[in-house]
């Protein structure tokens, strides 16, 4: 029988709690998160659970405008696309900056990783609870300037 | 592996339809089986892509509806194909793998889509559920945003300003516009200008309305079958020359969301299959769901070498009467995007331009011998390529 080292629900309990966690490949080195079964480079199942630094880089990022159902009320928000120390990619929210004044200076900028929940309204992402709402466990990835 | 080919093609109308999917498919399907000169019980398999009938319209299990719809016999088995914006021509290949290994002989493919029953945020979300939702999706990234991220990347990867970069991003907007206004089957038949695209709303900076395709309401049909019985079916059969799709990870697991590594590798599998190099091809119809799509997709296929495709649009080498026609048909951008039938739309288009057909409508590729589809599913989770070609 094969085990799912890090379940997403894990993954996300431990990131409500302030930590990042993930894989460390005992076969190549390599580091993989979000986690998955096998290492990202050499799908190797022979990875250790390790505590991420929880610093990236933001290398991309978009202001969202027209939103999906449910984020109406927050919009404009900022996605951005971050590389992790280690060296994995992220995508998360970058909050604590206005929307509105964003610009690009902000590529190449430190981030620290942390997470929040959805807005109320967002329904029928991860496991579908009742009347479609979310469940405690959904949380988005956050990134904060450092 | 027996030769394969495409005899006849069908489909509808693209933009509002006040049809459902079921009959949207119908329309084109029998349009496709008319023009096989054969009958629906000649079919011995239906592939259907449908992305989203649950939400638009509650319905689920829509393949064998549509089969028993257009009277396919009751042995005939149907299948659903799911990856989102390429589901139909995953439906294609399949037809193809099935009658290139000889277990069926004529297979219809295609698929339908009825987004605009559901409303722009709705149908928003829904897309959004193409993105992966346990570490992505609940940051409320969209479509637009997916590729406006890699607009940036790519401007920042090749020195490209980024108002440079949308400059010639509104040109293939405004290219493919061109091109859709003279298709009687295109959702929007308007030309548009670049100050046009520049001046219009922000949608997930720095992506504007016009860089965007539209919701769309539509289905597209064709019948594959082997050379032997093309030839009998109809006067130009086009053969399949060789068919390649590969599985992309989550945005969060690309390295370099530029160089799109699963149509790489879809495109290098289609090539080999076909024993042709990109620079043979002589029309293409490639997923241009946001303007900057387009312009790495046609690097990613081999048509310009990377970072030098907004420039190759600048110039005109993919309009029509260029060095590589991209997208005569108005592509996704102008002829629109119902996502479950998007691939065969595409087929649809290159068939017909092989078949020397568009003259009377002024986008034909003159003496166009082979041709390329290139379909996108998620954050290029599902790449699929096809090539056709007059001769086997």
């Amino acid at each position: 029988m094969v085990t799912y080292k890090l379940p997403h629900k894990e993954f996300n309990e431990a990131l409500k709690s302030g930590k990042l966690m993930g894989f460390k490949c005992n076969s190549c080195g390599a580091y993989t998160c979000p986690p998955k079964i096998n290492c990202n480079e050499c799908a190797s199942m022979d990875m250790v659970v390790v505590e991420f630094k929880g610093r990236a880089e933001i290398k991309s990022y978009t202001i969202i405008r027209v939103s999906p159902e449910g984020f109406e009320g927050v919009v404009p928000y900022i996605v951005a696309l971050a590389q992790l120390e280690e060296g994995p990619n992220l995508v998360g929210n970058l909050v604590g900056v206005d929307p509105d004044k964003v610009t690009d200076e902000i590529i190449g900028k430190k981030v620290k990783i942390g997470c929040k929940p959805a807005p109320p309204n967002v329904k029928y992402c991860g496991p579908i609870g009742k009347d479609g709402k979310l469940t405690p466990e959904m949380v988005a990835i956050t990134f904060s300037l450092m | 592996m027996r030769k394969v080919c495409v005899a006849g093609v069908g489909m509808t109308k693209f933009g509002k339809s006040e049809k459902s999917s079921i009959e949207m498919f119908a329309e084109a399907a029998m349009e496709a089986i008319i023009g096989s000169n054969i009958k629906p019980s000649d079919i011995q398999c239906l592939y259907l892509g449908n992305v989203f009938g649950d939400f638009e319209e509650g319905q689920a299990l829509m393949a064998p509806y549509a089969a028993r719809e257009i009277g396919l016999s009751v042995g005939t088995p149907s299948l659903r194909f799911e990856g989102a914006c390429a589901s139909a021509s995953m439906a294609i290949r399949d037809a193809f793998v099935a009658v290139a290994g000889g277990f069926y002989d004529v297979v219809l493919a295609g698929g339908t889509e009825r987004e605009l029953a559901m409303g722009t945020p709705l149908a928003t979300r829904t897309f959004n559920m193409a993105t992966e939702q346990y570490y992505e999706g609940m940051t409320g990234l969209t479509f637009p945003g997916v590729f406006a991220i890699l607009s940036r990347l790519y401007s920042k990867k090749y020195g490209i300003p980024l108002s440079k970069l949308k400059e010639r991003m509104a040109m293939v907007a405004v290219k493919n516009h061109k091109n859709g206004a003279k298709n009687p089957l295109a959702q929007f038949r308007k030309e548009i200008t670049v100050e046009e695209v520049l001046s219009g709303p922000m949608i997930a900076e720095p992506l504007q309305l016009l860089d965007c395709c539209p919701f769309t309401d539509g289905a597209a049909a064709i019948i594959i079958t082997t050379e032997e019985k093309a030839k009998k079916m109809v006067e130009k059969p086009v053969y399949i020359l060789g068919v390649g799709q590969g599985s992309g990870a989550p945005l969060y697991r690309q390295k370099d969301f530029t160089l799109i590594e699963s149509r790489v590798a879809a495109a290098k599998t289609a090539y080999a299959m076909a024993g042709i190099e990109p620079k043979d091809i002589d029309v293409a119809e490639v997923h241009d769901c946001f303007t900057i799509a387009e312009i790495v997709a046609t690097e990613c296929l081999g048509f310009f070498d990377f970072g030098t495709a907004s420039e190759a649009v600048e110039k005109g080498e993919t309009q029509i009467g260029g060095r590589i026609p991209i997208n005569p048909s108005g592509g996704l951008k102008s002829k629109g995007h119902p996502i479950g039938a998007t691939g065969a739309a595409q087929a649809y288009e290159i068939v017909k331009q092989l078949r020397g057909e568009f003259v009377e409508r002024g986008t034909q590729v003159e003496g166009a011998k082979i041709g390329l589809t290139d379909t996108l599913g998620g954050d290029s989770g599902v790449i699929c390529n096809i090539l056709f070609g007059i001769k086997g």
